[in-house]
This record gives structure tokens, C-alpha cells and sequence, in this order.
């Protein structure tokens, strides 16, 4: 809650801002970002651990800086699945070569690790942003728009219009969302393809989002509607649909871009809780969700623990966009 | 009055429970395949037993008639038997909303005993070093969702082995004393509730901060000061009244909130409640399951608000006469 009448520091946003760019950033050019295909296994390397990257070399019992470079990884133990890093060769990490951001021509280079199928860790979470930035993002603003049109007309007309969208809100709003939500993704079928996963989920989140929206975009026309200016609107003769569109809404619009910053990170929880719980995302693609889904066997978790790397990405997510939305409406 | 306003809330939750329950039927029924899919795919099982199975529970009937039959049976108080699990559901769904029901109002509880001083504390003396640090700390603790702290206790957890990892019971809970059954189901608590109550603690403590904060400013305030009543009794009695009212409503909303985030907790740490359950009935198409967890998740949401309100009543005399 902000501190009223005290001007906030802009620096936290500004910081958070950044983080979100950078995110944002990597998730739309993530073939780029991205060392390899989050689809490509290599059933030679499963489990392996992150690839240490080094700076440093020993020469003459003096420590000299240098570019970056890795060794290789060798499975030394196929049942424990154990590594070694073998000190033979370095293997310098190449930027801006070959259209990747970081490579490593000869060895390979998993910054967070190998799944069990030998994917590249680091390389699902730069593509599992796609997903779950975007599916936050998209949800919240299909849910707003919703939200403003339904709640508009609501408060705008009122009687019978308005009886029947706030008993509609109330019913949404009364059901226990998360297990409406379990029971609308089955009917996401198994077969279909990423997008339209993607586009099912969205709509079953907007779905269930707009309720809350609406209502408060209905108590703040029902205000506004008797301002000078509506009723200046209506005196010229100016249709409903006019004044909702000129005269209403561009008023809503700080409360909306605020409303939405906020509301975002409820839908990136919900993706997740649902494709980690397996009924959202399915592999072979990726999400911050789904790459959680593994971290729930404990053995998994304990040998690998660099594999909650998709939940920090998520807490981080959602802190800057609190910090954001925070610093918007105060 | 309070028996009037009671009786009109309970005759409304009838046609949002019809809403949601038939809303609910139509989903189930438009997701591909059926509790009988799989075992069409057993080449053990005939296609007669097939066809006398979903005659029997009413399958191949159309869609409102089903509906019809299913809630005929709620009204006679029972909710079919689950095909997967060969059980009543309404045994199932005691047994289990149990050990729901006990997480979720320990966290409530949890929340609110550290909650209430920690926020109206911040409040009071707001702009200090400590407000700051527990500012701090309680916006970090809202943007962590708690499947994420279950996590990384569980991490913590299992790796120095001070708690058990999950579950509701040990393995051997029956063999238990009485004691013993109390304090084994109570370290089994531990974990989900720190896990839930965490980012619940932080958004009440910043809410009733906040509410400190509006309140001190009012008029009755500084009224009450004119007046010569002593700090401390203004603080504790007056502040304190008005600024709580708010939450005792919001607790109860919390509660769906926390319904959805206990199934997820439950599921990462693997605890018998309600959301293991409706996970299991959603993945093998169980109908009479996920309507009956989805009717007592709904009722008992509905419940949770009511009882919020009734308390509102008799907090804020301001509602009741308005009644």
C-alpha cells in the first residue's frame, strides 16, 4: 500500500522496469538468446549439472584473467549420473557468433544443467518466457477488456442490463476459481498444438478474470456518468455508444493500465500452477510452469536444485511488476 | 433481523450453487472422452460390461437428463460413487476436507496472529526504520507465490531432515498414541502452512498498515485526543475497531484464494486434501467427483463468506442498522 500524500522514489520502478525489459527482451528473441532449441535432446547428457564457466587461468602459480572458457563434461557414472569436468582442453565461449547471443564451438555450454532428457536447462527457461510472459500479459488485457465493456455498459444503463451483468460477476466471482480452473482445462484436448493450448488457456483465464474488473469499472462510471461533461455529451445529442467510447473509457485508462500491471502476475501464477499440475502447457513445450513440474519428486529436487530456476524467474517477474504497478498508482 | 438476513443469503446461495454446478456439468461433459474411455482401451473388459456400466451410470442419457439425475441424488444427500477410486464420494470428500479445511484455518489463523500486531505496529509508528524493514519484507513475501516457498522448503526440508517432507500422517499414524497422533499431524503441518501463510501474513500486514495509517487521520481521532483520552486506550480501542472491519470480510473472500493455493500445496507436498483430490478426479474424468468436490469447494466458499459477514455484523454497528 502506498504511502499517501509521501512521493515515492521512482528508482525501484525504474530497476524493475529494466529487469522486465531484459525478460521481456529475452523471451521474443529467444532463438537468439537461447543456445540451443528447447526441443533439442541429447539422451548422451542427461542430468548434467550447470557448465562452470571460467575467467581465470593458473599460469606459474599466478592467476591471469581471461576470456571466458569451459571444459568438457564427461558422464563418469551412467546409473548415479555423475559428471567430471575434464581439465584437458579449454574451450573459449564465442559471442555474437553463428546468430547465438553465447556458444561454445567443440563443448557444450548448459549454464543451469541438463533436464533428464537431456535438454538444455537454461535454454527452456529463455523459451518458457515466451509462455509465461506473454500468457499473463494477453490474459489480463483480454480480461480487461471484457471487464470494461460489460462493466460500462452496466454502470451506464443500469436496470435490467446491469441486474444481469453484476448476478453474472457474482456467480464467477462465488465459484472457487482454482478448481473451476482444474476442471475447464480438461477440455483441452492432448493433441492440439502449442498456439492453440496457449489461446485455450488464455480464454479459460479471462474467463474466469473479468469479474472483479468489471465491477469496479461499474462503480467508476456510475460516478462518472453524472460528471459535467457526460451530461455536456449527452445534451449535444451524442449517442450511448459515443459517449461511452469518447467520454468514459479514456477515462478509465490510468486506472486500467495500473489495474493490468497488477493483475498480471495472478495470471502468470495460474499458468503456472496449472501447467505444473499438468494440465496447461504439455511438454514438448515449455513453460515456466511445466519446467516446475518436475521439482515435485523430492529425489529430483534434492540431486538438482538449480532446477527452481523457472520459479525464481517467476518471483522476480512478480515482484517488478508489483513494484511497477505500485509505483503507478501512488 | 440476523436470523432474516441469515435465511435471505442461504436462499440466494441456491441458484449461484445450481449456477455453478451446472456451468461445471457442461465443461465436464464438453472435455473429450469419458471415466469409460480407459477402460474401453482394456482388452479384459467386454463391450457388453461397457455398455451395462454406462447404462448404469447414465452415460449414453442426454446431457440435461444427466444433470437432472445428479442433482436428484444431491438432494437425497448423495453424490454418486466415484468410478476410479470404488468409494462413495462423499465419504472420500469427508475424509478429505478435513485435512483441508485444518490447513486452511491455520493459516488464517497463522496469518492473522502475526499479521494484526506486525501491521497495526508499522502503522502506528509508520516511517520508521523498522516500518521500513518489515515494508521490505512484506513486499517481497506478496509476490512469492506459495507453491514456490513450498519449494524451497521442501529443498531445505529434505536436506536437513528436521520435518517430515509431506504427506498428512506418518506411515505408521494408526499405530500412534492418541498424543502422539496430535503432535504427528501437527509437525506435518509445518510445511504447508509456513508455505501459505507467508504470502498471506504479508498482505494483511500491509492492508492493516495501511488502514492504521487512514484511520489515524480521521476526524473521531483527533476528537477522541481533544478530549484527553489517553494514547494507549485510543490506539487499542478505537484505531484498532475501525481499521480491523475491513479484513474480517476479506478473510472471509481469502478463503477461495486460499482453497485454489492449498491444492497446490497440497499437491507439491503431497497432502490428502480436497486438491489432490479434484486433481485425481479431473485426470481420470471421474463426473461425480469433480461435481462433488467442486459442490463442497462452492458451499463451502459461500459458507466462508456468510460467516464474514455475520461477523461484519457484529463488529460494525454502522451495517447492521442499514440491515
Amino acid at each position: 500500500m502506498s504511502m499517501r500524500g509521501q512521493r515515492k522514489s521512482g528508482v525501484p520502478a525504474a530497476a524493475a522496469g529494466v529487469v522486465l525489459f531484459i525478460f521481456y527482451a529475452c523471451a521474443i528473441f529467444a532463438g537468439f538468446v537461447a543456445p540451443y532449441s528447447y526441443k533439442l535432446q541429447d539422451r548422451t547428457i542427461p542430468d548434467e549439472p550447470p557448465t562452470a564457466v571460467h575467467i581465470t587461468v593458473r599460469e606459474d602459480g599466478r592467476t591471469r584473467l581471461v576470456r571466458p572458457y569451459v571444459y568438457r563434461y564427461v558422464l563418469t557414472d551412467v546409473h548415479s549420473q555423475t559428471y567430471r569436468e575434464i581439465r584437458d582442453k579449454r574451450y573459449p565461449v564465442r559471442f555474437f557468433s553463428g546468430g547465438k547471443l553465447f556458444s561454445v564451438p567443440g563443448a557444450g555450454i548448459h549454464l543451469l544443467g541438463t533436464d533428464p532428457l537431456g535438454r538444455d536447462y537454461f535454454s527452456m527457461l529463455v523459451y518458457g518466457g515466451r509462455i509465461s510472459l506473454f500468457i499473463g500479459l494477453i490474459g489480463a488485457g483480454i480480461s480487461f477488456a471484457i471487464g470494461i465493456v460489460l462493466g460500462t455498459l452496466s454502470g451506464y444503463f443500469g436496470g435490467i442490463v446491469d441486474t444481469l451483468i453484476m448476478r453474472l460477476t457474482e456467480v464467477i466471482m462465488s465459484l472457487p476459481t482454482f478448481y473451476f480452473l482444474l476442471t475447464l482445462a480438461v477440455i483441452i484436448p492432448a493433441g492440439v498444438s502449442s498456439s492453440v493450448t496457449f489461446m485455450l488457456i488464455v480464454a479459460i483465464l479471462s474467463l474466469i478474470g473479468w469479474a472483479g474488473f468489471a465491477r469496479v469499472i461499474r462503480g467508476m462510471v456510475l460516478s462518472l456518468r453524472e460528471r459535467d461533461f457526460v451530461i455536456a455529451s449527452k445534451a449535444y445529442g451524442d449517442s450511448a455508444y459515443g459517449i461511452m467510447r469518447k467520454q468514459l473509457i479514456p477515462n478509465l485508462m490510468y486506472y486500467t493500465i495500473v489495474s493490468i500491471t497488477l493483475a498480471v502476475p495472478g495470471y502468470i501464477i495460474s499458468e503456472s500452477a496449472l501447467s505444473m499440475l499438468g494440465l496447461g502447457i504439455r511438454a514438448p513445450d515449455v513453460s515456466w510452469g511445466n519446467m516446475l513440474s518436475e521439482a515435485t519428486n523430492i529425489q529430483a529436487l534434492m540431486s538438482r536444485p538449480w532446477m527452481l530456476a523457472s520459479g525464481v524467474c517467476i518471483v522476480v517477474t512478480i515482484l517488478c511488476l508489483n513494484v511497477i504497478g505500485d509505483y503507478l498508482r501512488s | 433481523m440476523l436470523l432474516r438476513f441469515v435465511g435471505k443469503r442461504l436462499l440466494l446461495m441456491i441458484p449461484v450453487m445450481l449456477g455453478i454446478t451446472f456451468i461445471s456439468f457442461v465443461i465436464i461433459s464438453l472435455a473429450p472422452g469419458n471415466i469409460l474411455t480407459s477402460l474401453r482401451m482394456n482388452p479384459y473388459i467386454s463391450e457388453a460390461t461397457i455398455r451395462m456400466m454406462e447404462q448404469a451410470y447414465g452415460l449414453n442419457r442426454p446431457l440435461l437428463e444427466r444433470y437432472w439425475l445428479w442433482l436428484w441424488q444431491v438432494l437425497h444427500l448423495n453424490l454418486g460413487v466415484s468410478v476410479y477410486y470404488h468409494a462413495s464420494v462423499l465419504g472420500l470428500i469427508l475424509s478429505r476436507a478435513a485435512n483441508t479445511l485444518i490447513l486452511s484455518v491455520s493459516v488464517i489463523l497463522v496469518s492473522w496472529l502475526i499479521a494484526l500486531p506486525v501491521g497495526i505496529a508499522t502503522g502506528m509508528k509508520a516511517g520508521s526504520r523498522a516500518d521500513a524493514v518489515v515494508g521490505g519484507l512484506s513486499y517481497t513475501g506478496i509476490s512469492i507465490p506459495g507453491f514456490f516457498i513450498a519449494f524451497i522448503m521442501l529443498l531445505i526440508v529434505a536436506q536437513t531432515g528436521i520435518l517430515p517432507t509431506g504427506g498428512t500422517t506418518s506411515p505408521l499414524y494408526n499405530l500412534l498414541s492418541p498424543a502422539d497422533k496430535l503432535y504427528d499431524r501437527l509437525i506435518h503441518l509445518i510445511l504447508p502452512v509456513t508455505a501459505l501463510a507467508i504470502p498471506q501474513t504479508a498482505s494483511y500486514a500491509r492492508l492493516i498498515r495501511a488502514n492504521v495509517i487512514e484511520t489515524k487521520k480521521g476526524e473521531f481521532v483527533a476528537t477522541l485526543r481533544a478530549r484527553g483520552l489517553a494514547g494507549r486506550r485510543v490506539v487499542y480501542v478505537h484505531i484498532l475497531k475501525n481499521a480491523i472491519n475491513p479484513f474480517i470480510t476479506l478473510a472471509g473472500y481469502d478463503f477461495a484464494s486460499l482453497l485454489g493455493g492449498a491444492a497446490l500445496v497440497e499437491t507439491i507436498l503431497n497432502l490428502q486434501g480436497l486438491g489432490t483430490l479434484l486433481l485425481k478426479a479431473v485426470m481420470s474424468m471421474d463426473v461425480f467427483l469433480i461435481m462433488g468436490d467442486i459442490l463442497i469447494g462452492s458451499g463451502m466458499l459461500l459458507i466462508g463468506n456468510l460467516v464474514a459477514d455475520i461477523a461484519l455484523l457484529y463488529v460494525d454497528p454502522r451495517i447492521r442498522s442499514g440491515l
